[in-house]
């Protein structure tokens, strides 16, 4: 789950993880008042849920009263990425002294926990780990030891990020602290860029990104307050409620498939036979006929599709049972597009059988449902 | 032979009292797998399905000799079931669970490759050595014995290409499903050395998705050490950038991860990668 900047920065002060303090505002008035409290320049940053917030012109320094309002609304009136930004969050400028990156992530490839830093802040870290990968610090730590790291073991690395000693030992406190909320609040990443020393040397936090497990969630109800239910698309998240997986895209065929690797195969194939596939949907590993109708209607909202491709492969999932969710889908809605369903393994028969007599169009293989279905829903 | 799991292998299941371990177990035990005992805590001394429950593993492992554990634990309490797993003497532990904390994975992980137990899973269908022992929820009727190994990240599309090599005539040795989650226990690194090993298989499929680097890793190693065919099969050319496709590790984060990415730095490496699953086995029979 992405969270904002200024939740971040309120979970950093919950660890003792030095920021800067700010205040969220929704409309350019509340920015001035904020601003005029905290006194100028000001930084106004926009509250969005994707990367590149600066380049997008979502950070703005301001210097003067009269600008705040300006600014704010001009940012305030964003879309950066496909995302509208709906807050902005104003903190008191920093003198910076050094900045540099410090992330803590999980490395899938290791199997590890591990801080990322780089001495140079401010920098796209992928873009640094492909041309001068030297750049890149790394120190892994176990899962297990990451809610009380030791700063002793932390020291070198801290210190090739800020050379000064009474600034390494608080970069490697800090660190600690990082591997606490980790712990913790089961984060998948937490990102500082950049870390900086003020003009007082102070170590600071300028930015924060984290990024929750959405399968710790449940162990966390304090953090499912945090979701921006704004940024997310209405029906993906009552998919979820459900039990379902979807995504909406932008072509004609709508998807109905069971398992997600094989959702994704499917949509593939369709567009390997010329076919656009209007959304991605996995209705799961169990065949609650309830769920089978929740997805049709999900595939009927959106009046772009032309033809609906059904993809079964009965395992957990049984084939009688989506049959039934079908038949009952059919009754409840009035369904004016084409439906190609493809039925295979457990139960089967049964499912076929359920199905005789209704306008349904059979396939044998997911090819020939996705050949059908390019065909009925026009070639992209 | 197989790999991993055979005919003489001894099996416990966890969670064998729940709604999923006992549906599952019944269907293990038709299809022939040997079953010595369960684990649920708090139920050790009774039965099920004719075999003894016990309460930690460890005990289960030293009254049964068994040798793997197939865990359908819930997700919430898959974490000190699995280092319950960690403290025995089992050789391979499989973890069908969906939606286990990543944390909770990466401990159990650190716990078992310490005592030499490998991990397959979580978030995974299981692993079949065909007509001798099944170890999972797939379905076994679709597989049938051969020289075809399957290493996959996915549940239902590895069925559907499992019965396309069954029904051209294409035997498995051994079917891995490794899961679909960011962390799992057992990659395609790991599990490859184990196929170029086995005598008895003579090509492998491997069935990738996007998200991480596994199949590139999988690719550097096909070209360093391997002798034995190796097919893939990619799913995700569709997928937009930044969206989680269902399962946890699907997701595109670069320019790397994605299928077309993947698709090209297997073909560079020597593993012709199929755009339709029935070129699977078109692939294979080159």
């Amino acid at each position: 789950m992405k969270i904002h900047e200024y939740q971040a920065k309120a979970l950093f002060k919950e660890y003792n993880i030095r920021t800067v303090d700010g205040v969220v505002a929704t409309t350019p008035d509340e920015a001035v008042a904020t601003a005029r409290q905290m006194g100028l320049p000001v930084v106004l940053k926009a509250q969005v849920h994707v990367g590149g917030r600066g380049k997008a012109g979502g950070v703005k320094v301001v210097r003067e009263a009269a600008q705040v309002a300006p600014t704010a609304k001009q940012i305030l009136g964003l879309t950066i990425k496909g995302l509208p930004v709906r807050k902005v969050l104003v903190t008191p400028a920093v003198n910076i002294g050094k900045e540099v990156y410090l992330s803590l992530l999980i490395d899938r490839g290791k199997r590890k926990a591990v801080f990322i830093g780089c001495a140079e802040g401010g920098i796209e870290i992928e873009v640094t780990a492909k041309q001068s990968p030297e750049k890149i610090l790394r120190c892994e730590v176990a899962a297990k030891d990451l809610a009380r790291l030791d700063p002793g073991v932390l020291a070198d690395f801290a210190e090739k990020l800020f050379p000064e000693t009474g600034q390494a030992d608080a970069t490697a406190e800090l660190m600690c602290r990082m591997g606490r909320l980790f712990a913790e609040k089961d984060a998948s990443l937490i990102e500082i860029n950049p870390l900086i020393t003020d003009d007082q040397g102070q170590v600071i936090a300028l930015d924060a990104k984290v990024l929750l497990d959405d399968n710790a969630l449940f162990r966390h109800p304090e953090l499912l307050t945090l979701r921006d239910l704004d940024s997310e698309d209405a029906d993906e998240l009552a998919a979820k409620e459900v039990g379902l997986s979807f995504i909406r895209l932008d072509g004609s065929i709508g998807c109905m498939v069971n398992g997600a690797g094989l959702a994704m195969a499917t949509m593939d194939t369709i567009k390997h036979f010329g076919g656009a596939p209007a959304n991605f949907l996995d209705v799961g590993g169990s065949s609650d006929p309830k769920k089978v109708v929740h997805a049709f209607k999900m595939i009927l909202k959106d009046t772009e599709v032309r033809v609906i491709l059904v993809n079964i492969f009965g395992g957990i999932t049984r084939c009688d049972d989506i049959a039934k969710g079908l038949l009952a889908s059919l009754k409840e809605f009035e369904v004016k597009v084409p439906i190609v369903i493809r039925l295979v393994g457990t139960n089967e028969a049964e499912g076929r059988a359920l199905l005789e007599g209704t306008p349904l169009i059979s396939a044998e293989t997911l090819e020939a449902g996705a050949t059908k279905a390019a065909e009925i829903g026009g070639r992209s | 032979m197989s790999i991993l799991i055979d005919g003489a292998g001894k099996v416990i299941v966890q969670g064998i009292t729940g709604r999923d371990g006992s549906f599952h177990t019944q269907q293990m035990i038709e299809y022939g797998t040997t079953i010595v005992g369960g684990v649920t805590p708090g139920k050790g001394g009774r039965t099920a399905f004719g075999v003894p429950i016990f309460d930690t593993v460890g005990e289960a492992v030293e009254k049964t000799g068994a040798d793997v554990s197939v865990m359908y634990v819930p997700a919430k309490f898959a974490k000190p079931a699995m280092l319950d797993a960690a403290a025995s003497a089992l050789k391979l532990l499989v973890v069908i669970t969906e939606g286990v904390p990543t944390l909770d994975v990466l401990e159990a992980y650190e716990a078992l490759t310490a005592k030499g137990i490998r991990l397959i899973g979580p978030n995974c269908p299981g692993l079949i050595s065909p007509g001798k022992c099944k170890v999972g929820i797939m379905p076994g009727d679709i597989h049938t014995p051969g020289p075809v190994g399957v290493i996959s990240r996915s549940g239902t599309l590895t069925y559907e290409i499992v019965k396309a090599l069954t029904d051209a005539g294409l035997g498995q040795s051994t079917c891995i499903g490794i899961g679909g989650d960011p962390v799992i226990g057992s990659k395609f690194t790991d599990l490859l050395p184990l196929f170029e090993a086995d005598p008895e298989t003579e090509a492998v499929v491997i069935v990738g998705e996007i998200g991480g680097r596994d199949e590139v890793d999988a690719a550097e190693y096909f070209k360093n050490h391997m002798k034995k065919r190796v097919v893939g099969f990619m799913a995700g050319l569709t997928a937009p950038p930044g969206r989680r496709m269902g399962h946890a590790g699907a997701i595109v984060g670069g320019e790397d991860d994605t299928a077309a990415s993947k698709i090209a730095k297997l073909e560079a490496a020597g593993i012709p990668v199929a755009r339709l699953i029935s070129d699977v086995v078109t692939l294979l029979k080159k």
